[in-house]
């Protein structure tokens, strides 16, 4: 509930002024780290905006997220360096290792997987980031180490 | 005004007019798929492009200038065409041989004008699965080819926000919020989207099939009854001028489809006439629940179930006329003619997709212990069934319709048209009260396409207020106009109120007929002059009806007096009435 009660929260301050859907989006997702339709049913109706509308300006926009990401948020960069490096082989690894495509999570919440446009460190190219820590000249291979790193990490908390 | 020069033609145009509508007056065509009457200009398919001064631009969102030069067609503008087409043509399937706009599309056409004659692009297609849920219209994602025009018309026109883009790029998809299924979405199921779609990708949910087995069935009693607004539309699929009324060629055409008896729900308004004519004089006495609205639309009765829920009190009780002639069908009628009610099948023949979810929406909806409508198929589907029969609908001589439910007046046959419900009630209601007929028959500010046409009428010195609402999408400035003067304890600005979902009322539904360019030589898609066509079309026949007042239906008079008794009472009231319920906008 403390959740729905920030969209309320979101919704009263940004309500009269025109245009700041946006703003309010931004609002939820910063606290929540999603916004989820709980959160975009109370935007609509504090608001007086349509949920349509709500969702058009959700999924127009990469950075929301419509479900929480999983514990561990997997970027990988395919910037010009790390693509040609191979990072499109460490990619399709990661998908099959967990299941998932780009852009999903795990359905035990543990994993979220992203690609993001340079992490500027194109000399350890090809990159990928798990949760701020940079893995640097990535293979295919290193893959199935990283995820048991994390799930171990998770196991611990 | 502006000049300007299309293709050498010296045109004049007024201030803010863009190239296209220029290039129309011009009476040269520039092919659009986007672009279309009722919607503003969206820049959306790229193929309605111009040269201007060596420039290219889309002719649709330039406006027209002072002294420009316009070429519409060189062999450069002719070749980006049919790539900016082939691209489209990339992402849609072939499957135009099994589509339900076969032979009456937009994109088809255009191909078939452009010459398209290989595919050179490699195909990506949507793999989004077909929505049926609203059992009203189909949305076939694949064949979307995101003109934008659904949704134009679902938020701005109508004001229902059901449609909406998700996604951007090649990912766009048009569909409900958060993938939400069009019957578990706000859709009222008016079917603009489906009469606006240049494509497949939003049709009827078809229910021929369905109707062909009840005909085909020798145990069934298999009847049909027409919407008023049928009759002035159907003709455009065989080639008849707009508005042509050819209600005795239908009669024909339906019973040579093997209908056993062939009623009009013109019959059905007339009877709702009686009902709301009565319920509103008590209402307007007693100050019950004003203003009173009407009811025979049911999108729009989805709409207030929906978005305002706490005016339902206002709603008339009263059923739309063709639930009344169903429920009378399997009652008075199936005694009449000695067959169980059970083995009555009642199709009706309707300009609307929402009536295809009405005949299911409550357990009203079964009064006479059985589904009072077994079918809907909109004006569009009966044309397709006369074609399959193989009937020659042209050469056809008229027929009457059956007795006693074919009886009808001119009041009855305008409640397909805007105003139309409002001034046949208008009529009885008059004589109701002062036991005297009107001397003017019509009322002039309530006719003709304006958003919201208000009047009042003198009746005795009393002052009736009035307001017609002309699409819904224009409902919602009345409802807060009276929910204010509610709120603030002031008068009421209105006594009863008409609204019609669709702009234009029934004769340009959801269900209607397609205005296709490439029959009539003219830019694709309705507009007001053709909605205007139609409109003439019903109040001529009311015009030159011998009875123009429902209460001088002798048919719904001896209805009354063999069985249903008082206007309003008790049996009335369970097989005329319905009752009405909060919906939530998402299931």
């Amino acid at each position: 509930m403390a959740d729905a009660s920030n969209a309320s929260q979101v919704a009263a301050k940004w309500r009269k002024k025109r245009g700041s859907l946006i703003m309010a989006l931004h609002e939820i997702q910063d606290v929540k780290g999603y916004v989820d339709w709980s959160d975009a049913v109370e935007l609509a109706q504090g608001m007086g905006v349509s949920l349509a509308r709500i969702y058009e300006v959700l999924t127009f926009y990469n950075f929301f997220k419509l479900k929480a990401p999983g514990k561990a948020v997997i970027s990988v960069c395919t910037g010009t360096a790390c693509y040609l490096k191979g990072n499109d082989k460490v990619l399709e690894k990661f998908k099959s290792e967990l299941g998932i495509g780009e852009g999903e999570s795990t359905a035990d919440g543990m994993f979220h997987l992203q690609c993001v446009r340079c992490v500027g460190c194109c000399g350890l190219a090809p990159v990928c980031v798990v949760n701020g820590k940079t893995y640097g000249r990535m293979t295919p291979d290193n893959v199935p180490a990283i995820l048991d790193e994390w799930r171990e990490t998770f196991k611990e908390n | 005004m502006v000049n300007l020069k299309i293709d050498n033609i010296a045109v004049e145009v007024e201030d803010g007019a863009s190239i296209l509508d220029a290039a129309r007056v011009a009476n040269i065509n520039i092919p659009t798929l986007c672009k279309h009457p009722d919607v503003d200009p969206s820049a959306g398919c790229g193929i309605c492009i111009v040269k201007v001064g060596g420039r290219i631009m889309r002719s649709c969102c330039t406006p027209a200038a002072e002294g420009m030069e316009v070429i519409t067609n060189d062999a450069e503008l002719k070749e980006i065409r049919k790539t900016v087409l082939e691209l489209i043509l990339s992402n849609h399937p072939n499957s135009c041989l099994t589509c339900g706009r076969n032979g009456e599309c937009e994109l088809q056409d255009m191909a078939a004008q452009m010459g398209v004659r290989s595919e050179e692009i490699r195909k990506i297609l949507s793999a989004e699965p077909i929505d049926d849920s609203s059992k009203a219209i189909v949305l076939e994602p694949a064949k979307c080819i995101v003109c934008g025009r659904c949704v134009d018309i679902c938020q701005n026109t109508q004001n229902v926000w059901a449609l909406s883009y998700l996604h951007r790029g090649m990912a766009t998809k048009i569909t409900g919020a958060n993938d939400t299924k069009l019957g578990d979405s706000p859709c009222i199921k008016c079917g603009q989207c489906a009469a606006h779609c240049p494509t497949g990708a939003i049709t009827d949910y078809d229910t021929t099939a369905q109707v062909w087995d009840m005909l085909k069935n020798q145990d069934n009693v298999t009847v049909v009854q027409i919407a008023p607004a049928v009759r002035v539309a159907l003709g455009e699929e065989f080639g008849f001028d707009f508005g042509s009324n050819l209600t005795g060629k239908i009669y024909a055409a339906l019973r040579k489809l093997g209908f056993a008896k062939v009623f009009d729900t013109n019959f059905g308004a007339d009877l709702t006439i009686i009902e709301e004519a009565t319920e509103f004089v008590r209402r307007f006495k007693e100050k019950d629940n004003l203003p009173m609205f009407t009811s025979c639309c049911p999108a729009w009765v989805d709409y207030l179930e929906k978005y305002y829920p706490e005016m339902l009190p206002h709603l008339s009780s009263c059923k739309s006329p063709h639930e009344m002639v169903g429920a009378i069908i399997k009652t008075y009628y199936a005694q009449k003619l000695g067959v169980e009610a059970a083995k009555i099948k009642v199709v009706s023949v309707m300009p609307c997709t929402a009536k295809k979810w009405e005949i299911a929406r409550d357990e009203t909806m079964s009064s006479s212990g059985y589904q009072d409508v077994d079918a809907v198929v909109t004006t569009r589907e009966l044309a397709k069934m006369i074609k399959q029969q193989g009937i020659d609908f042209a050469s056809l001589k008229d027929e009457e319709a059956d007795n006693p439910l074919g009886e009808y007046s001119g009041a009855a046959t305008i409640f397909g048209v805007s105003g139309g419900v409002m001034t046949a009630a208008l009529r009885t209601a008059f004589f109701y009260i002062t036991g005297q007929e009107l001397g003017n028959l019509c009322f002039g500010p309530i006719v003709g396409l304006d958003a919201v046409k208000v009047a009042e009428v003198d009746i005795m010195g009393t002052k009736v207020r009035i307001a017609v609402v002309n699409g819904v999408g224009n409902a919602e400035a009345v409802l807060q106009e009276i929910k204010k003067a509610q709120e603030n304890g002031e008068e009421i600005p209105y006594h009863f109120v008409e609204v019609m979902a669709c702009p234009g009322g029934c004769i340009a539904g959801g269900g209607q007929p397609r205005v296709m360019g490439a029959r009539f030589a003219k830019p694709w898609g309705i507009n007001d002059e053709i909605r205007a066509l139609r409109s003439q079309g019903l109040n001529c026949e009311d015009e030159q009806a011998k009875n123009r007042l429902s209460h001088h239906n002798a048919s719904i008079k001896k209805l009354y007096d063999e069985f249903l008794g008082a206007a309003g009472g008790e049996k009335s009231h369970h097989l005329l009435h319905t009752k009405y319920q909060k919906r939530p906008l998402y299931k």
